[in-house]
């Protein structure tokens, strides 16, 4: 296949928030490059992401030989990566994930509303009392989710420099394979000795309900250090992202962000509206990724077992067959079906909390800030496309 | 309407506890789906359609409809 396009793909500078235009114009079934030359099959569409993701002809198991692997550094490790939620099947992958379930649970992470609107006013409250203009991702879309993961992990706030250098370097499309496993192994060593203090003395956090489980012989010591460092690393940065670009978004539809300014006082739409920005920005761009156990046909095409198959999520969020005018933000359209969670049994972790926080800041922020506007041009805004999710360097703000 | 739930498939996301409070919640200790009201009453509907819609290990079946 040697036309297969080379992926994950760049975004048009023009309009940053679409997924790149190559995607739409794939095939259903089609094929594109990755880093190592190998070309997996490409599947797009709304409708087959939602069949394939749950079929059990469709292994995680990124040890097997021909996973495609999403960097040369996540290839590099994989051996070496005990069975996680991450990369085990049904039924194991159930039991596994049962044992972490709990902290996100919808009643736990709504019982955590209050704290959440706590710490973004007082976010706000430092911001409005400082400079102007004010770097947003930095006074509200990077502490945010930092001060709530680590609230909840039971992580000192005060390392957050240190987790959020680390876990960039950990997961960056950019890092050499020798230093991201520097910075994982050095991450690994810090929740390590968090998780060993918690165990001697157990407080109220998800750090120390894992220290109980492996005391209790349901997980083991390592596991539990992978998983809480999944948990530190995916519980910030992502969130983030969504922040600062949904605020971008919002301020680019000025239309959108009235409506929402006039609704805030309604949870279910700013609910959808949390959940049609998920939608719009589906800033997970560099496909999730399984391997075929058993052939596959699929539209008159076959997979075989052993090849492997990435699914880009921003394709199905922009499939014009589930959602109409995918390139309109549209806070009122219905848009949960989205699959900016990715979709089947390892669909996101901490979705609920995800969700409460962006509830809370875009039914907020906009009300507290009405004059909030851009510093910069538009066309000024850097943008973080090399991780796995993309995001802001920096949104320059006004009010 | 009759929710027909397959418990072993669940992987515990919790929308269904989130669009449809009335008629799902979820165990503490896992985070697995119980179902509070397998026969919801017609203003219900909607949502259930819609936890069982979205449910990402399509673990809801709903009967009689």
């Amino acid at each position: 296949m040697p036309d297969a396009p080379y992926y994950p793909m760049h975004r048009e500078a023009r309009c940053p928030f679409a997924p790149a235009p190559e995607i739409a114009a794939m095939p259903p079934v089609g094929q594109v490059r990755i880093w190592d030359g190998s070309t997996p099959w490409f599947v797009t569409r709304h409708a087959d992401q939602r069949a394939l993701l749950n079929d059990p002809r469709l292994s995680i198991d990124e040890k097997l030989p021909g996973y495609p692997h999403m960097t040369r550094a996540r290839a590099a490790m994989a051996p070496h990566i005990p069975s996680l939620i991450t990369n085990t099947d049904p039924p194991e992958h159930t039991r596994l994930r049962r044992t972490v379930n709990a902290p996100f649970m919808v009643k736990r992470v709504e019982a955590l509303r209050p704290r959440i609107q706590r710490i973004f006013d007082g976010l706000v409250d430092d911001m409005l009392a400082g400079d102007n203009p004010a770097d947003l991702v930095e006074k509200i879309g990077l502490p945010v989710p930092t001060l709530v993961i680590t609230q909840i992990l039971g992580v000192p706030y005060a390392d957050h420099a240190f987790f959020q250098a680390a876990s960039r370097r950990a997961i960056s499309h950019d890092t050499d394979p020798d230093d991201a496993a520097q910075a994982g192994k050095g991450l690994g060593e810090y929740l390590g000795g968090l998780l060993a203090a918690k165990i001697e003395q157990p407080a109220d956090d998800v750090l120390s309900e894992m220290g109980a489980r492996v005391t209790a012989g349901e997980m083991t010591f390592a596991e539990a250090v992978t998983m809480g460092s999944a948990i530190l690393i995916a519980g910030h940065e992502t969130s983030a992202s969504m922040i600062s670009l949904g605020t971008l978004a919002l301020l680019r539809n000025p239309d959108e962000l009235r409506k929402l300014r006039e609704n805030s006082d309604d949870p279910k739409f700013v609910a959808n509206a949390a959940e049609e920005l998920l939608r719009y920005l589906t800033i997970v761009h560099s496909g999730i990724r399984r391997i075929a156990v058993e052939d596959i046909e699929l539209h008159g095409t076959t997979i075989k077992a052993g090849d492997g198959v990435i699914f880009d999520l921003a394709g199905a969020n922009y499939d014009p067959a589930e959602f109409a005018e995918p390139d309109r933000l549209d806070l009122s359209r219905p848009a949960r079906q989205h699959h900016a969670f990715g979709y089947g049994s390892h669909q996101c972790l901490g979705q609920s909390l995800a969700r409460v926080e962006l509830q809370v800041i875009y039914g907020t922020l906009y009300r507290r800030i009405p004059t909030l506007a851009l510093a910069v041009p538009f066309e000024e805004v850097e943008f973080a496309m090399e991780g796995v999710a993309y995001g802001l360097t920096s949104l320059p703000v006004t009010w | 309407m009759r929710v027909e739930f397959d418990e072993p498939k669940c992987v515990a996301a919790g929308q269904c506890a989130m669009i449809a409070p009335a008629v799902f919640d979820q165990r503490d200790e896992d985070g697995v789906a119980i179902v509070l009201d397998a026969t919801p009453p017609e203003e219900e509907h909607d949502a259930v359609r819609e936890a069982a819609a979205v449910c990402p290990a399509a673990a809801i079946r709903l009967a009689g409809e």
